[in-house]
């Protein structure tokens, strides 16, 4: 279990407890947390479960997958520290992770 | 005005495959796609990508699952409105209208919504200063290549789409190549050809880049981009080019009165029917409490919603029940031998 904390674009956080094994997509699409589409359902084939995570957690989740990097090529307005939600896993050592929620997913 | 016994909206794999089950049990269907070919997602996002839990078939990639479904189809002839999107959608008397944006129309008293997560639409620039020029100096598809003749032209993205035009396009204008990091997803070959325009000189470009805004005054004049630190770059432009893939929209469907629950539509699991009669989604677009977005279960879904199509199109007979195994009149369907 790990508390993710979601901050939209807005400013408006939401943090929530997410069980282990689920990914932060999944997470959030759980919780009904606004801002994370994830149109494909997790495939890495639409980019709209894109977020951007702060430098001092980029290194602490799970390296980015193959093809994620061609996905957020096609994100919207994808940034150095952008990341697909639904290829960061959860578990305890990503305890207090916050990702923030872009303008909008497409 | 075409009449058919049933509509499919999408042919993705749930398409196809609610199409062979409509002709199996002696029903015409036809099919509208928003893309200009047959497949959906399989097709448009991951035709090389292999699938390994399609019944009966431990590998197989999104392009052969194609190929074989429409192998499945072929004993059938039937119609493909491909590059169309349905736009339309009225009831008049028992049946339901039905018109395309390129002015096709239907008349049927059966609708099967097969359409994945919606039709795809070009991802667009952020930028809001580009939508008064969209369609005219900032396009997101080539028509006529003609048009950049001696011009301008900077292209935006790191796929095969846009390397293949910056190629296709250095021969009779001026090319800038922007793309937001240095690596390409585009075919190696393409890639290689790429750089050695841009080391003679013949494309101008730039990685670590995205467009930050645009300018000019009743046509686009100059683009500003800015790279991975933030430092900005102005570039007198006469087109802007984006090639950022597709995105999925629920478009229209969100106009035709039926209950939706996000980007997905609410049928029962009997007919897979929606609030209105006579119209059904299956495949990734419906939702039903336990709903698995798996191929499979669209194949599942196509196979009742098909039965169900009978009785609106066939009110005076009674469908029967008959395996492909020993069914004389399936057999002939199909223009294969009976024992």
């Amino acid at each position: 279990m790990a508390k993710i904390t979601y901050i939209e674009n807005n400013g408006k956080s939401h943090s929530v407890d997410v069980a282990d094994g689920l990914t932060v997509m999944e997470g959030a699409v759980q919780n009904n947390i606004p801002g994370i589409d994830a149109d494909c359902g997790g495939g890495m084939a639409c980019a709209t479960c894109h977020v951007y995570v702060k430098d001092e957690w980029f290194d602490k989740i799970n390296k980015k997958s193959e093809g994620e990097d061609d996905m957020i090529d096609q994100a919207y307005e994808p940034k150095k520290n952008s990341r697909l939600s639904c290829q960061i896993l959860v578990s305890p050592e990503i305890d207090g992770l916050e990702v923030h929620l872009p303008v909008k997913q497409v | 005005m075409i009449k058919t016994d049933a509509l499919i909206i999408g042919a993705g794999p749930t398409g196809l495959f609610t199409a062979h089950q409509l002709k199996l049990i002696g029903l015409d269907c036809e099919i509208v796609d928003n893309l200009d070919k047959i497949g959906g997602q399989c097709i448009e996002l991951y035709p090389d990508k292999p699938i390994y839990d399609i019944p009966a078939i431990p590998e197989c990639t999104g392009e052969e699952l194609t190929n074989n479904l429409l192998e499945q189809l072929k004993p059938f002839n039937i119609k493909f409105h491909l590059g169309e999107r349905v736009d339309e959608l009225k009831k008049d008397n028992e049946k339901w209208k039905v018109k395309t944006s390129k002015g096709t129309e239907f008349e049927t008293p059966n609708v099967i919504i097969a359409g994945g997560v919606g039709s795809f639409e070009p991802r667009k620039f952020p930028s809001k200063e580009c939508e008064q020029f969209e369609n005219k100096t900032i396009l997101y598809s080539i028509k006529d290549k003609k048009i950049f003749d001696g011009k301008t032209v900077s292209i935006f993205g790191g796929g095969d789409s846009a390397l293949d035009w910056a190629l296709e396009l250095s021969k009779t204008s001026k090319v800038n190549l922007i793309h937001r990091r240095d690596e390409f997803r585009a075919a190696q070959a393409t890639v290689d050809k790429v750089k050695e325009l841009s080391n003679a000189g013949k494309i101008n470009l730039i990685t670590n880049s995205q467009l930050k805004t645009v300018s000019g005054n009743g046509k686009l004049e100059e683009i500003e981009i800015e790279n991975d630190n933030k430092e900005t770059k102005k570039l007198k432009t006469d087109f802007a080019l984006g090639f950022f893939g597709l995105i999925m929209q629920l478009g229209p469907i969100a106009n035709w009165g039926l209950n939706l629950n996000k980007k997905t539509v609410e049928v029962d699991t009997e007919k897979f029917e929606t609030n209105q009669k006579g119209i059904y989604a299956v495949g990734d677009i419906c939702n039903y409490p336990g709903k698995l977005r798996l191929i499979l279960s669209g194949f599942h879904e196509g196979a009742l919603a098909a039965r169900a199509c009978f009785k609106l199109a066939r009110p005076n007979e009674k469908y029967r029940f008959e395996f492909t195994t020993s069914s004389k009149t399936i057999k002939n369907r199909l223009g294969v031998k009976s024992d």
